[in-house]
């Protein structure tokens, strides 16, 4: 199954005041021309219903909050509407950041009110959101998790249990839960669990059985949040396979090596999301266990820097760096794919190789890239790559979590479970 | 921890660390100097350690510092959400040392502790001095936010002059040592879960405060201050009646470090 996914940006940012503040986070809305922000919305819709006539199986949505680096602050919305424009393609959001979002009964009314009028194309998914979203939305990120797991709980219970019922939380006190939208799927829209760092995350999707979709994590951290989630799978009594696992890439395909090159370098835009927001808004307190903190704190590699911003740097030079030594890693360590079509699909197929993901979503523009290359580069995908990637999918026997549901696997009579991902091809 | 040590000149060591057994939790207390006990409130970032102007009380007061629950030292109670549960928690403290009524000073957010114990039970305290505190939205400005920046930052921020505030340097190395990383976390994630929102204020605090009599209080501030404008002070002034504010020119948020002469002599005088 493969996903269209796109930050969508806003473009026409000066790149040295981001770059002076190391943060999209947080930069002042002055910037924020709001007809042309209006613009670049109405074309990212347009983006999502063209890659539904392309061909892409799903569209993934996100949401920000407070930053350029994605314009879409209330994905609900985009949802909507699209639900309403598209006729076929999954509806998947990628996903709502439950502790944030203040009212998760609402929540559950939005939500169903989009799978009523996309016909049941919805896929939900939960996130704690980024610190940074925590701050904007002025949400405690000491209660973050536990904030998670109750208005999961609550909203689960909307769609599902009879109502008038009553619903006391800790967090979250609701007197009379009946709401008059419910989903047409049942019981429920299916939920993917969406992910970049927290191991607590890969196993609440696990004991769940949600898939666990991996946000553009590189490879060698996914095979390791893979074999985590086998491993809970293991616990609860099943084999892991395909179907529980989607990954993001960015892929940008061109029609000659040097332009799509050029928009590669384009994406680098900023910093891209190692300048996402500053460690004090990212890693606000409570919101990483003391085990994750501790592993970043000594991981050499990272999506987001953790570390204190510098007082004194070239502004010039991190934006030479950006588009230069960094984007150089990106393409060497495979974070950033460019190319034709005919130099990805080998790349596509190895990473298909290696982490065996029954969802593939393609990213797109994180950077200030033109619609004309947006959309040049969606039809190669939708001509060229998709066709092979679809026929890999079918000889590696990676279902998606609509063809094998998650929990159908047995474990090995050794209740030791099998690998989901391939060590040897990553050494290959 | 190394934040708890005494300095190579104060060889003798002036202070224990004791435990005390509150319902079913283990309080950590620091306990040190001789006299009539002295409540000591530490602040938002933990506690510092054992600093000149406790060294200096000591001579003639018994310091009892609890370390507050969630902190590190002493473990979190999953059901205290607020600032008024924690200053309640304390009330019982001084029920089961039989403490009451006890001289308290409170700095910063253990300032706002104090006030809310005032709230609580103006009878179980003797004389209360509030060091910069927390608890009332200042009329001007606005409380710093300590989660909009790194500590060292908040650190940083919270003195007037760091050239010459030599015990800076006890309050954070740089780079700091993992401990003392986990410790701030520790601290930062309690203090969210006290007084996330509204950000390290009580908005009933000012009212409940007027109904506060018999307990004479100092407020010192410095003038300086810049994680908690000067004006909180003379909200407080107005709604403790009969207490005193007390601004120590040149100094910041933390005039027990910066002008540690003239705030020991001012506690001393006010509490003798």
């Amino acid at each position: 199954m493969i996903m269209y996914f796109s930050e969508r940006p806003y473009i026409g940012l000066p790149e040295e005041e981001v770059v002076r503040r190391r943060s999209f986070f947080g930069l002042p809305n002055t910037y924020l021309d709001a007809n042309h922000g209006a613009q670049l919305l109405n074309e990212y819709i347009d983006e999502k219903v063209y890659a539904e006539e392309l061909g892409f199986d799903a569209l993934a949505l996100n949401e920000h909050h407070g930053t350029p680096f994605c314009m879409v602050a209330v994905m609900n919305i985009e949802a909507a509407v699209l639900a309403r424009l598209t006729k076929k393609a999954r509806i998947v959001l990628v996903g709502n950041p439950l502790p944030v979002v203040g009212n998760p009964l609402r929540l559950a009314e939005e939500l169903a009110m989009i799978d009523m009028i996309s016909g049941g194309r919805l896929v939900s998914g939960w996130i704690r959101g980024t610190g940074c979203e925590t701050i904007f939305n002025s949400a405690n990120p000491a209660y973050n998790r536990e904030m998670l797991n109750e208005a999961h709980e609550l909203i689960i219970k909307a769609w599902t249990q009879p109502g008038p019922f009553r619903f006391e939380g800790r967090h979250f006190h609701y007197r009379f839960v009946c709401p008059w939208v419910l989903p047409v799927q049942k019981p429920h829209p299916p939920i993917w669990i969406p992910g970049i760092f927290s191991p607590e995350s890969v196993t609440f999707a696990a004991r769940n059985r949600y898939p666990y979709v991996a946000l553009s994590t590189g490879l060698e951290s996914t095979i390791g949040m893979w074999n985590l989630y086998a491993q809970t799978a293991a616990e609860e009594g099943y084999q892991a396979g395909p179907e529980c696992f989607g990954y993001q890439q960015k892929v940008f395909v061109a029609e000659t090596e040097q332009r799509a090159e050029q928009l590669g370098r384009l994406d680098m835009f900023g910093g891209t999301w190692m300048n996402y927001g500053r460690p004090e808004w990212m890693f606000p307190p409570g919101y990483n266990s003391r085990e994750v903190n501790r592993r970043m704190a000594q991981a050499t590699t990272s999506l987001v820097r953790n570390v204190p911003v510098p007082e004194q740097f070239s502004v010039e030079e991190e934006i030479r760096k950006y588009h230069g030594a960094d984007y150089d890693a990106a393409r060497k360590s495979e974070m950033l794919m460019v190319g034709t079509p005919k130099t990805v699909i080998p790349r596509l197929r190895r990473l298909m190789r290696i982490i065996r993901p029954g969802v593939l979503g393609l990213c797109q523009n994180d950077g200030p890239i033109g619609q004309k290359a947006r959309l040049t580069s969606m039809r190669l995908l939708a001509d060229e790559v998709i066709p092979a990637l679809k026929e890999t999918a079918r000889e590696l026997g990676l279902e998606d979590p609509f063809a094998r549901r998650i929990g159908e696997r047995p474990l090995p009579a050794s209740g030791r479970p099998d690998p989901v991902a391939s060590m040897e091809e990553l050494a290959s | 921890m190394e934040s708890m040590q005494t300095t190579p000149a104060q060889a003798a060591k002036e202070w224990t660390e004791e435990r005390v057994r509150v319902g079913a939790l283990d309080l950590a207390m620091v306990r040190g100097g001789a006299g009539k006990p002295l409540l000591v409130m530490h602040e938002e970032l933990g506690y510092p350690g054992w600093l000149r102007w406790q060294s200096a009380l000591a001579r003639e007061r018994t310091l009892l510092i609890p370390m507050h629950p969630g902190f590190g030292r002493t473990p979190r109670l999953d059901w205290m959400a607020s600032v008024r549960d924690l200053a309640s928690f304390y009330g019982r403290l001084l029920r089961q040392l039989r403490l009451a009524p006890v001289d308290v000073i409170g700095f910063s957010l253990g300032g706002w502790i104090a006030a809310e114990m005032a709230v609580d039970n103006p009878a179980q305290l003797r004389r209360m001095v509030l060091v910069a505190p927390m608890g009332i939205r200042p009329p001007l400005g606005e409380i710093f936010d300590l989660y909009n920046v790194t500590v060292n930052a908040y650190l940083r921020a919270s003195v007037h002059d760091p050239q010459q505030t030599p015990e800076m340097k006890r309050l954070f190395a740089a780079p700091a040592a993992l401990a003392q990383l986990e410790a701030w976390e520790d601290a930062r994630i309690q203090t969210a879960r006290l007084a996330w929102r509204p950000y390290m204020y009580n908005p009933s605090l000012p009212y409940l405060l007027e109904g506060v009599s018999g307990l004479p209080t100092a407020l010192v501030w410095g003038s300086e201050d810049r994680i908690v404008p000067l004006s909180a002070g003379h909200a407080y002034r107005d709604a403790l009646g009969g207490s005193r504010l007390e601004v120590i020119d040149g100094a910041g948020h933390r005039p027990e470090l910066e002008a540690t002469d003239g705030f020991v002599g001012l506690v001393r005088e006010f509490l003798s």
